[in-house]
């Protein structure tokens, strides 16, 4: 990552943030409109953000993974699903039924990597082919259990959806609170601690997400596992002639990126609401590998380049609060449908290499043959 | 009972690829201290036999023994624990890591968790200032020149403690001083105890640092011997198996007219560097210029560039007066251009078609070949029964595969194609003879001599030193995109055209 490329997120994310503040300053300070917007980008760029770290272990062990889209959708559904089976059918407290689905999201995800390693690495399948596999497979499959296991006939839950155990709390973090007796009586400095406070409280995964982005940054960079993970995905024989077996590190490393993406899918059914439809995730899969090319293969760029997508993302969002003020000369800012290309549009600016070309690891995709 | 001396004794080796049996009960055995050279031709067995004793493949019969003692060797991993190091013809090593995170790669030291890239460099530092190898630990190998990334390659056995050094081919990539300081340090190392087995097809560098020779011949050892006491013909004649003429026989031969005239060329390569700087020459009817040069000097580019398929920046190209800077390929052959490309299975064949079809791609849109737009397949049949005896093309019908005949005999499709059109006036061959076994490097020289004794100006491009030297009436030497030299080849010696491949400093000589 370079400081240009750093830049010119810096600049799309203060525009998006620019136009809600302008629309919205009528209603709100600027201040707090900055931190909820600050709020809800961290928020929903959280599966980008995990989909582009899935995307970063693969590639960076040599294996194109486009799966993560079917990755997270079925992770997402398991996950769900496994949530009320745990409080309906065991009868578990609803936290631990929360706390569990999450981890039936996360070996889910990394079931359905195993699978694309398996496609991949030793049958040598052609990895787009394998990633478009994975993706056809989990619209089916969660689409035919959804109406199966809830509308069939003999569904345990006589016909329709139970109600789910709920979604994982927010974690509060006292700012606040430490600074109340600084701020004293002072009503509007309490007001704007509070408002930066709610950038900071955000809800497990979220948070869970960005450190996870450092950890594997530092992981890939500075530890022995990321020296040979980069190494099997940059020239497997060279790894080959020092012993390291390529096989056991593509493998484990497209494994512990399903499970990256298994977590991202949970996201969508335990941490932001508390159901499920088909083909929920909508894209955010395709749009968490724009993030991981845009951001050089490496964690804290992809990060940046999701953060430039939850931020249309929350662009989208405060246009629907706002509705009622955009000023007549920006009223298409009222369709929520032309807003709602927004990141859709970044993608593909973002991909046409205006910024500079960004570089795989070379051996990307191409199966290892002794 | 083994002699206490021998590190490593190979017997009995046999190995068999689909269709080949690449190793035959092979005998090999490595005295402590010495260079022991493996000589052979290309398929002969050489690296299968390396690639045994290194671990990437398993033998079927016959055993190993390092240091007197059975060893079973599975894996690299195995081998390193033995103390085998091996540096291979491609070099092993990742271009965007350091030299330090290179040499670690597979036996990293690590602190707390992370990488300890000082220790690792402070370590590297030792055994590059023990064994004057000189190399930065630092710095990313990418960008570094072939011979100090060679370094490196032999800076990773011994970070491994190897005593035993397979070298595969390490001069191919090399200038000749880069070479001489590959085999100082050879003998750095081997006065310091370490056994090193030199695997080349150069008979030159084999009979200059071996202590002894053992050439091998499709998959059998054919004998051990001395270098004193052997010579260049005795030790081709045992890798070919028949008597090989060395030197090309060339006779005196007066130039005619100028047919390739290269004014102020400059070409830019894929990445839009200039990697052809203002470069001027000519080349007359009846005479060969060699351009000599390490690889990636813009050798690529230039015979690109007069060939059609990269158009240059600036500057004129002419043949026989006729300006054809720029012009697509097609209008240059017509002109009368043959040209035996780099890259023969990219550039040269259609490895797909078969080698009839393959005989026509320069003509095939013509008569006889073509009819009102329609291939006629008796003209093409006709055309390859004919060239495929006159050039003495090696394959089962003119109806097989480019792709499935050998290195030498897809060569010749090319040759035969390139060098029998009627109108040729100017050959340009590049690299014609890369990987070839001797047999076919002896014809196809030949084929190149007949063409200039007909008259035909011959641009030939080589890195080989030898064949530069064998075949040339005049030698230009290319360094970093420009001519630096040009020099009657009767008037030079090989050490002069090695000082200005590695660029050197002189004084242009006409």
């Amino acid at each position: 990552m370079d400081w240009k490329r750093f830049g010119f997120i810096a600049l799309i994310i203060t525009v998006l943030f620019g136009v809600v503040v302008m629309v919205g300053q009528v209603k709100q300070p600027p201040l707090l409109i900055i931190t909820s917007m600050l709020a809800t980008t961290i928020a929903v760029a959280t599966p980008l953000t995990l989909g582009a770290l899935s995307g970063v272990y693969c590639e960076r062990a040599g294996v194109v993974n486009i799966g993560i889209e079917g990755m997270m959708l079925t992770a997402a559904f398991f996950g769900w699903l496994g949530a009320i089976y745990m409080f309906h059918i065991f009868g578990l407290a609803a936290g631990i039924s929360i706390a569990l689905g999450v981890f039936f999201a996360i070996i889910t995800g990394g079931l359905m990597a195993l699978l694309h390693a398996m496609l991949s690495i030793t049958f040598k399948v052609d990895q787009i082919i394998g990633g478009t596999v994975i993706n056809i497979l989990a619209i089916g499959l969660t689409g035919f259990l959804n109406r199966q296991l809830f509308f069939g006939k003999g569904s345990v839950f006589g016909g329709s959806v139970p109600s789910s155990p709920g979604v994982l709390p927010t974690i509060h973090i006292p700012i606040t609170e430490l600074f109340t007796s600084i701020c004293g009586s002072s009503e509007v400095c309490l007001q704007n601690v509070q408002a930066i406070n709610r950038v900071f409280d955000q809800k497990p995964i979220a948070m869970g997400a960005i450190l996870l982005v450092f950890l594997s940054h530092y992981i890939l960079f500075n530890t022995k596992w990321g020296l040979r993970t980069r190494a099997v995905g940059e020239h497997p024989k060279a790894a080959d002639t020092v012993g390291i077996n390529v096989s056991k590190m593509r493998y484990a490393n497209v494994v512990i990126g399903g499970m990256f993406a298994g977590l991202a899918g949970a996201y969508f059914t335990i941490e932001s609401v508390p159901s499920f439809e088909p083909m929920l995730t909508n894209g955010r899969g395709f749009i968490s590998l724009a993030a991981m090319i845009f951001g050089n293969w490496t964690p804290i760029g992809a990060w940046a380049a999701a953060l430039v997508f939850g931020a249309s993302q929350a662009l989208l969002i405060n246009m629907q609060i706002y509705r009622d003020v955009i000023p007549p000369n920006w009223a298409f800012l009222q369709e929520s449908y032309i807003v709602g290309l927004t990141p859709y549009i970044l993608t593909m600016f973002i991909l046409t290499g205006i910024i500079g070309k960004t570089t795989p690891p070379a051996a990307d995709g191409v199966p290892y043959e002794k | 009972m083994t002699e206490p001396n021998i590190v490593l004794e190979a017997k009995g080796i046999t190995k068999q690829f689909p269709g080949v049996l690449a190793n035959d009960n092979v005998n090999f055995d490595l005295r402590k201290g010495e260079i022991h050279a493996l000589l052979g031709e290309n398929g002969a067995g050489k690296s299968t036999l390396m690639n045994l004793l290194y671990g990437l493949h398993n033998p079927d019969k016959g055993e190993i023994k390092v240091n007197g003692k059975i060893a079973t060797i599975l894996s690299p991993n195995d081998s390193i624990a033995l103390g085998i190091g091996m540096v291979h013809q491609h070099f092993m090593l990742i271009p965007v890591f350091t030299v330090a995170e290179n040499v670690m790669l597979g036996d990293e030291t690590v602190k707390n968790g992370s990488l300890d890239r000082a220790t690792v460099a402070a370590k590297i530092n030792e055994i590059s200032k023990q064994y004057g190898l000189d190399v930065d630990p630092n710095a990313l190998v990418g960008p570094l020149p072939v011979g100090i990334q060679q370094r490196v390659e032999i800076v990773k056995t011994l970070y491994r403690n190897a005593e035993i050094v397979i070298l595969d081919e390490p001069t191919a990539v090399l200038t000749p001083q880069e070479a001489e300081d590959l085999f100082r340090i050879m003998r750095d190392l081997t006065a310091r105890g370490v056994s090193i087995i030199f695997i080349t097809h150069k008979l030159k560098e084999v009979l200059a640092v071996a202590d002894r020779i053992t050439v091998m011949r499709a998959g059998r050892v054919i004998n051990t011997v001395n270098p004193a006491e052997t010579d260049s013909a005795q030790l081709a004649n045992m890798m070919v198996g028949r008597q090989v003429i060395l030197t090309v026989d060339k006779e005196d031969h007066e130039a005619a007219t100028e047919i390739l005239k290269v004014e102020g060329l400059s070409v830019r390569d894929q990445r839009d560097l200039e990697t052809v700087h203002n470069v001027s020459f000519t080349v007359r009817g009846g005479e060969v210029l060699g351009i000599a040069g390490v690889q990636g000097n813009g050798q690529t580019e230039l015979s690109e560039a007069l060939t059609g398929l990269r158009s240059p920046t600036a500057g004129k190209v002419t043949i026989d007066g006729k300006d054809l800077t720029g012009k697509r390929p097609r209008v240059i052959t017509e002109a009368g251009l043959g040209h035996i490309p780099e890259d023969r299975q990219r550039h040269g064949l259609v490895l797909s078609y078969s080698v009839a079809d393959n005989m026509a791609l320069c003509d095939y849109y013509r008569a006889p070949f073509s009819s009102r737009g329609v291939i006629q397949p008796k003209a093409l049949d006709e055309n390859a029964r004919k060239l495929i005896s006159a050039f003495d093309v090696r394959t089962p019908s003119p109806f097989v595969n480019a792709g499935k005949l050998s290195g030498g005999n897809q060569q010749k499709v090319i040759v035969a194609r390139e060098l029998s059109r009627e109108n040729v006036k100017l050959v340009i061959a590049n690299q014609p003879t890369r990987g070839l076994d001797v047999g076919s490097i002896e014809y196809i020289h030949s084929e190149i001599i007949k063409m200039r004794d007909r008259g035909v100006a011959v641009l030939l491009i080589s890195a080989e030193l030898d064949e530069i030297m064998a075949l040339s009436d005049r030698i230009a030497v290319m360094y970093r995109g420009q001519i630096v030299a040009v020099v009657e080849a009767k008037k030079t010696t090989r050490e002069q055209l090695g000082l200005w491949m590695a660029g050197a400093h002189v004084e242009t000589a006409q």
